[in-house]
């Protein structure tokens, strides 16, 4: 699997966020691997994607949220199943990351989840998902569109 | 935040799909107790539910009696744990090979206000054949959740729409129609696939 990571739209993190330095405390340190999302069945339904998000720095960093073009309400969710076994989702709160950790993003854990989808998610493409983080800074990823029976990055 | 009263379907049973009926499925609170810890599904005999399946059969539990079953709720806007079962459950098919072919699958929604038999014929269709996909009227699908000792609660997003919550285990009978055990939400594949073959191969004749 090759890693779909980079980091982009810094110039636009500036502008948005009205931030006077370009320091991020962090952020640029992050790396996002192995990224997928399932196929939706038109736009109804909300869709989830799945990574691994990885602090590759010397600080710790705060995951504080998502957008994408994709969906009108991108959040990040956390799956829980209490001792009946019954599983609910709810937003999760900020995930912070120490250096050198990862956080992952995996079926019935956290996941981003995609509500409101503007466009159906098709097998085969991709779409542009940004993560942002308390120090202002961004990280985009690119997230391959696999089957709606997909199990992982790879299948 | 979320709510977090589960509807039960307890000793009482009886009583919260009367309330059901009159107030609304999702609404309702049930008998209110905790479920009592090993509260088990009954036996698929003991059952009463009528449903349809996605390709618009009548079904009911006496429609799984005869063949080793497996059993999972859940619902077609549920974007992380019913897709991951479901795709679980076909790898689990897949790793049986043949033997797969001699089982009762079936996915029961507990959304059926969106999840018409249209929409469950088409989200079946992306999961391994075997999978059928059952719905029908709310109060039905309750008194299947009741037998099965499984809960569900409608839960109100952000931006108007809703999601479910609910038991996601699977359960396994064997077919004679007894609970043989179910199989829990991040449990292993290496302990889900030998628990199929359990039911598979669980001694029918002179049992009971
Ligand atoms: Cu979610």
């Amino acid at each position: 699997m090759t890693k779909r990571s980079y980091i982009n739209g810094l110039p636009l993190v500036l502008l948005l966020s009205g931030m006077s330095t370009p320091a991020f405390a962090g952020s640029e340190d992050v790396v996002v691997e192995n990224a997928w999302s399932r196929a939706s069945i038109g736009v109804n339904r909300p869709g989830a994607a799945y990574m691994t998000v990885r602090n590759t720095g010397e600080d710790t960093v705060t995951l504080t949220g998502l957008t994408t073009p994709l969906a009108v309400m991108p959040q990040i969710h956390e799956t829980k199943t209490n001792a009946d076994g019954v599983s609910s989702m709810a937003p999760a709160d900020e995930i912070t990351i120490e250096p050198g950790q990862s956080v992952a993003l995996e079926p019935g854990g956290l996941h981003a989840m995609l509500m409101k989808l503007q466009n159906p998610m098709i097998e085969g493409e991709t779409f542009p998902l940004t993560l942002t983080f308390s120090d202002g800074g961004e990280v985009t990823v690119e997230v391959p569109i696999l089957g709606i029976a997909a199990r992982g990055p790879e299948s | 935040m979320q709510r977090r009263h589960v509807v039960q379907y307890g000793a009482a049973g009886v009583g919260a799909v009367a309330l059901m009926l009159g107030v609304g499925w999702w609404r309702v609170d049930g008998p209110g107790a905790p479920k009592p810890a090993g509260q088990r599904p009954l036996p698929l005999s003991a059952m009463d539910f009528r449903l349809t399946d996605h390709e618009g059969n009548e079904v009911g539990p006496e429609t799984l009696i005869g063949r080793p079953t497996m059993v999972f709720f859940g619902f077609t806007y549920c974007p992380d744990v019913c897709p991951t079962t479901l795709s679980d459950i076909s790898g689990w098919l897949e790793d049986l090979g043949d033997e797969a072919a001699r089982m009762n699958v079936v996915f029961i929604t507990v959304d059926p206000e969106r999840d018409t038999v249209e929409a469950m014929a088409e989200y079946v269709g992306y999961f391994h054949p075997a999978i059928r996909g059952w719905t029908g009227p709310a109060n039905q699908v309750a008194r299947a959740a009741e037998g099965f000792r499984a809960s569900y609660e409608r839960v109100p997003t952000e931006g108007g729409d809703y999601t479910m919550n609910h038991t996601a285990s699977v359960f396994l009978f064997d077919a004679k129609g007894e609970l043989v055990t179910m199989i829990d939400y991040h449990e292993p594949r290496e302990f889900a696939v030998p628990k199929i073959r359990r039911a598979l191969t669980e001694v029918v004749e002179g049992a009971t």
